[in-house]
């Protein structure tokens, strides 16, 4: 039944169906419009959905975990700083003086209960939490350099590397293809292979990978990447896990360590020359980069990430003090949405998750489980 | 065509400065939660202060609103049209206030730093909790759609009154 209105106007005004029509059209190009936005127009289009639609397909759903570095272990300490990088950094953080911090040691990949072994890619996360509030948050590995460049290489590796239902095991083939469409993840793997293993979480060095922008009270801005490097005796991994059996080896050693008395590592900041890329972390720079210690990291406490105050935190790098500013590099967006939805999904899932592999009955008995 | 006074100029003003950024917040906040390229990072910059803005903003068009009230509608207009007239501005008052109070307490329920610009940050205003902070997440996502369709609405309503019903309701907030 139309309207009395509609008749009557229909009557004496023919016009009426497209001036009606062109406000059906009007609406449904801004509903258009606002589908396309949310990428749900575009099939081949990279968005956040989809890389955790490919995390799921490499690691399987692991409820209430992080979708990558799923296994780890929380921290705190505090950092020192010396005061030496606050010449190209106006950052609290840097200078002189004690700032407590968060932290969390982990395994690449996003299987929580993956049992330890030398080779898989550790990591460190690190929140520096200085008085008046404006943190610093980094998230750093043990290799080199990143694999890949970009979200899109990102997503590919993931898939190349996830196993193929039939065997189990990733495909040689997808692999093979992968690295021909990704020259640069080649030659970066290759680099992640030949890197110095160590015997544990406590003496590795871990590396910031991404580059970022010092940037000073008088607005000058310097290219940087940041590591942090172990006070600790370096020794080298055995090639096989030590003690077969426990498959927590690695956090355990590093529980124990730390509660015998505080670890360390000092802040280094390598300082970038012009020409120097940015914007590409399979690339490390030459040789010879001026460094400079900005103060000492101390971790004197571990705690599972069940109780721990690591766990409801997002280590998000583009989480940034006033004085540190993101490169040029797409790939630290990539990582800043990818782990902000990642964090959105577990905080989903709280409730339903099951206990991580490092309890906390295992951290108070000092790493023996 | 029926004369309808208009809206005060402070009303128009208000509307006029607030619907470009209520549209873009829309399409900010819908392009960052599916971004994962560069131009994520730069959504979030833009979306964070502009929605602290709209919520001052929205106080100050409340205020108004209580000073300048807006014209009648014409006596034309049936009854049901001016209850769904009065409910949708109602949402859209609420949605512009509720919205950016609900992404500022879901940040910090994930105890995100609150940064408008630079050192320029808010403070938390909600514990530090996960669930808290996964169900305002998804509240916030919810109003964003409801915004969105009530939007929709009052765009649809404003074009039929001003190409079918010719009424000058149009007219009094557009012209």
């Amino acid at each position: 039944m139309k309207p009395l209105w509609f008749k009557v106007a229909m009557a004496t005004n023919p016009g009426l169906l497209v001036r009606l029509g062109a406000i059906g059209a009007v609406l449904l190009s801004v509903i258009a419009a606002f589908a396309h936005t949310g990428g749900w127009l575009s099939p081949v289009r990279l968005t956040q959905d989809r890389m955790m639609a490919a995390f799921r397909e490499a690691n399987g759903t692991q409820v209430g975990f992080r979708r990558n570095h799923a296994k780890g272990v929380c921290v705190t300490g505090w950092f020192e700083g010396n005061g030496q990088v606050a010449a190209i950094s106006k950052a609290a953080v840097f200078k002189p003086g004690r700032v407590p911090v968060v932290g969390r040691f982990a395994l690449a990949g996003g299987m929580p209960f993956q049992p330890d072994a030398p080779n898989t890619v550790r990591s460190m996360a690190l929140r520096f939490v200085p008085p008046g509030g404006e943190e610093w948050r980094t998230g750093m590995n043990n290799i080199p350099v990143f694999p890949v460049n970009s979200a899109r290489g990102f997503y590919e590796q993931l898939l190349a590397f996830s196993p193929d239902p039939a065997t189990g095991k990733p495909d040689p083939a997808k692999i093979k293809a992968f690295l021909a469409a990704h020259p640069e993840a080649a030659r970066a793997l290759a680099l992640i292979k030949k890197r110095q293993v160590t015997s544990g979480f406590a003496n590795s060095t871990f590396n910031g990978l991404n580059a970022f922008r010092f940037v000073d009270a008088a607005g000058a801005s310097t290219p940087v990447r940041w590591s942090v490097v172990p006070a600790q005796p370096v020794l080298t991994a055995a090639a096989e896990q030590p003690e077969a059996g426990d498959e927590n080896y690695l956090f355990d050693d590093l529980i124990g360590q730390i509660a015998q008395h505080p670890r360390q590592w000092r802040l280094i900041v390598t300082i970038g020359q012009a020409g120097d890329p940015t914007n590409d972390a399979t690339q490390s720079w030459p040789e010879g980069r001026q460094q400079v210690d900005a103060g000492t990291v101390t971790i004197d406490r571990a705690s599972s990430e069940d109780s721990g105050a690591c766990t409801a935190i997002n280590y998000d790098p583009l989480v940034l003090p006033a004085g540190i500013e993101p490169s040029d590099d797409a790939l630290l967006s990539a990582r800043s949405a990818v782990y902000a939805r990642s964090f959105a999904l577990r905080a989903e899932e709280e409730d339903e998750k099951p206990p991580s592999a490092i309890t906390p009955k295992e951290v108070q008995a000092g790493g023996k489980s | 065509m029926t004369t309808q006074p208009r809206f005060p100029a402070a009303s128009r003003l208000l509307h006029w400065l607030m619907a470009p950024m209520i549209i873009a917040m829309l399409f900010i906040g819908v392009g960052m939660a599916a971004s994962v390229s560069r131009r994520y990072d730069l959504l979030v910059s833009i979306h964070r202060p502009l929605g602290i803005a709209i919520m001052v903003l929205c106080v100050a068009r409340i205020v108004n609103r209580l000073i300048n009230p807006p014209p009648d509608l014409p006596d034309t207009v049936p009854s049901l049209q001016r209850f769904a007239a009065k409910a949708s501005h109602i949402l859209l008052y609420a949605l512009m206030l509720v919205m950016p109070l609900v992404g500022w307490g879901m940040l910090s329920a994930a105890r995100y730093p609150i940064v408008l610009y630079g050192a320029v940050q808010l403070p938390p205003i909600l514990p530090h909790d996960l669930t808290l902070y996964a169900w305002l997440r998804d509240l916030h996502s919810t109003l964003a759609y409801l915004l969105f369709a009530t939007f929709l609405a009052h765009f649809g309503a404003a074009l039929y009154h001003g190409l079918i019903r010719r009424d000058g309701v149009f007219g009094s907030m557009a012209s």
